[in-house]
């Protein structure tokens, strides 16, 4: 019966093809979207998960994300290295600086201010230079992004490619020259400025002048002592925030989700992929079932019970489903590499196939629902009606 | 009238009705008839009468409201909705006018669908509904979709359906209306001698004359009511 079931469903190629373009408009939408949204979010704490040394961040108690920056006293670093506990306590300055280019232009930027003697905060990874090369006089590292793109020269010639900043090249940052001693690859932040590292010395000259110049202290807990016991320690001894690596994700995480118009944003486009998806395949299942609300009727007259009906619509369901879901994936796996070279936020990680499984399940619930309701109902005397 | 060892169907004062209070419509007013094994019974009748709803209700698919009609001995009514649709799908065949046949299904496959439902595997079913093909003539044209054939190999198709797993009885709704005199003819001729045998019984409701010949009894209805049954010989008209 599975098998009459299918041929059923299939046999009416318009309709079949009707279904599962729905469903995989539905789960492309619902996947696309949120995967744009979860790369956007994922920029937004990039700047934590790309400094993976330290344990603990400590800061003002009132920073609300990681570009709330409201900088503390450098007293404080010492007394957070005096906390139990503590292995070590490196400062980092972490601020926005317009960077002049040689054409007279300016690009704002993101500086990062390292330790000087330990260079603690570095970047991920290093692709052209040393770290140790920040040493130098006036020495500052570039992501290659930022380097590639927002502080690259225009072409010599109309329609050429852009001059790529290269080692040895130079910068201005409040009238302070900054020369390139290296690239680095970083996860992209969510506004996409450049950044740029040097030590946290030559961070506060090339910062404008402030009282209180330290934004961040990075914490490493001494092996043994549990990260949270010392965070709670640096909370109670100098009344400063203290997170987790996790937890201050997991602040800036939140921060955007109360603070910034992209949830509801997308948020409204997954639904709307959700109605439409469900408007369309469940109203062309519907259709399908109603059209043949007569073939079901046949079945019924020559015996079979409302549960084998019921077991068939569900497999007809379900197969549309997994069709419509693996097209719907695909396209958004291959919208994701084609777009993987380009500054479009992009993350697709596997809750979002169980998120999208469980978007298009539903629809196909409904649309089998609606249709099963009409056949069980169905009176089977309907055969004999010409 | 025959013996009770005799008769496949009866029906004693059944009635059914739709609707309720001042919309009530009564499509069967206490209808009496017995159909006897091995006989071929006509219902003709104007339209309205109440011959597809009678028929309905001796098929098991539609309930009466009063009265009794027993099938083979069971009386539908009190059986459980499980055991109705497996008393069905084991002793009911059906052809329709409009030959209801699964569009998307081959000849052979259509054929098949009794016997799945009875739980027979996939492989054996094929080769007995193309054993039944091939009697009723259509042995070279299993693998032809519904659309693929003329309206009388249609309903050879469907003859061929409603006989695959040999139920006692046959009910056929108007089975020539929709075919010319020639086939008409034919399909008569093939449900006589294929579909109906001593074990089986077979009701048609119809309209068309041309076919009365074929009946062994014809019951006129008329109103909800058998108004007579007569023998084909009798002047009907």
């Amino acid at each position: 019966m599975y098998r009459i079931a299918l041929k059923m469903l299939m046999g009416d190629r318009g309709k079949y093809l009707g279904i599962i373009m729905g469903l995989t408009f539905a789960s492309l939408i619902m996947t696309q979207q949120p995967a744009i949204f979860v790369g956007l979010i994922m920029r937004s704490y990039s700047f934590i998960t790309d400094l993976g040394l330290p344990d603990i961040w400590v800061m003002d108690p009132e920073v609300q994300w990681v570009d709330d920056i409201k900088p503390l006293q450098d007293t404080e670093l010492y007394r957070v290295r005096g906390v139990a506990g503590v292995a070590w306590a490196m400062p980092l300055y972490k601020g926005l600086l317009k960077a002049r280019l040689p054409n007279g232009t300016f690009q704002t930027c993101i500086i990062v201010g390292l330790d000087d003697a330990t260079l603690v905060g570095g970047p991920p990874r290093m692709v052209e230079g040393q770290l140790a090369d920040l040493r130098r006089a006036d020495a500052v590292i570039i992501d290659t992004d930022g380097a590639r793109e927002k502080l690259s020269q225009p072409p010599a010639i109309p329609g050429g490619k852009r001059v790529e900043l290269k080692i040895g090249d130079t910068l201005e940052l409040n009238d302070h020259r900054a020369l390139v001693v290296g690239f680095s690859k970083n996860t992209r932040t969510i506004l996409s400025q450049p950044v740029l590292y040097t030590t946290y010395s030559r961070a506060r000259q090339f910062a404008p002048r402030e009282r209180k110049m330290l934004s961040f202290i990075l914490v490493k807990a001494k092996p043994g002592e549990a990260v949270s016991a010392v965070s709670q320690r640096i909370r109670a001894t100098t009344g400063l925030a203290a997170y987790s690596r996790e937890e201050f994700m997991g602040v800036t995480f939140r921060y955007f989700l109360k603070n910034t118009g992209i949830p509801i944003n997308f948020g409204v486009s997954v639904l709307l992929g959700f109605i439409v998806g469900a408007a369309i395949a469940g109203q062309t299942f519907y259709n399908f079932t109603r059209e043949n609300l007569r073939q079901f009727g046949v079945l019924k007259a020559m015996g079979t019970s409302n549960w084998t009906l019921l077991r068939m619509i569900l497999l007809q369901a379900m197969l549309v489903g997994v069709i419509g879901y693996g097209l719907g994936v695909g396209l958004t796996s291959l919208f994701g590499w084609a777009m993987r070279n380009t500054i479009l936020a992009f993350k697709f990680p596997w809750y979002l196939l169980v998120f999208s499984g469980i978007g298009v399940t539903l629809i196909c619930a409904f649309a089998a629902l609606i249709s099963i309701r009409r056949v069980i109902t169905l009176e089977p005397a309907v055969v004999f009606k010409s | 009238m025959a013996g009770d060892t005799d008769v496949a169907v009866s029906c004693r004062g059944v009635l059914k009705t739709y609707g309720s209070g001042e919309s009530l419509v009564a499509a069967l007013q206490g209808v009496d008839l017995e159909v006897r094994h091995g006989e071929l019974l006509m219902l003709v009748g104007p339209s309205g009468c109440g011959k597809t709803t009678l028929i309905s209700v001796m098929a098991g698919i539609l309930d009466q409201s009063e009265g009794e009609c027993r099938v083979f001995g069971e009386d539908l009514v009190h059986l459980r909705n499980h055991a109705k649709l497996a008393f069905r799908a084991r002793n009911i065949g059906f052809v329709f006018q409009a030959y209801n046949l699964l569009p998307t299904l081959t000849a052979a496959e259509n054929v098949t669908v009794p016997l799945l439902i009875n739980g027979v595997g996939r492989k054996e079913a094929l080769q007995r509904a193309e054993r039944v093909l091939d009697q009723v003539g259509l042995g070279a044209r299993t693998r032809s979709l519904p659309s693929q054939l003329s309206g009388g190999q249609q309903q050879r198709v469907a003859i061929a359906r409603a006989i695959v797993h040999e139920p006692r009885l046959v009910v056929c709704d108007e089975p020539t209306s929709a075919l010319d005199h020639e086939t008409g003819h034919k399909v008569m001729e093939l449900l006589k001698g294929i579909a109906l045998g001593r074990d089986r019984t077979l009701v048609i409701v119809t309209h068309d004359a041309r076919i009365f010949e074929f009946a062994d009894r014809i019951a006129e209805m008329d109103d909800g009511r058998v108004t007579r049954v007569v023998t084909p010989r009798s002047n009907l008209h």
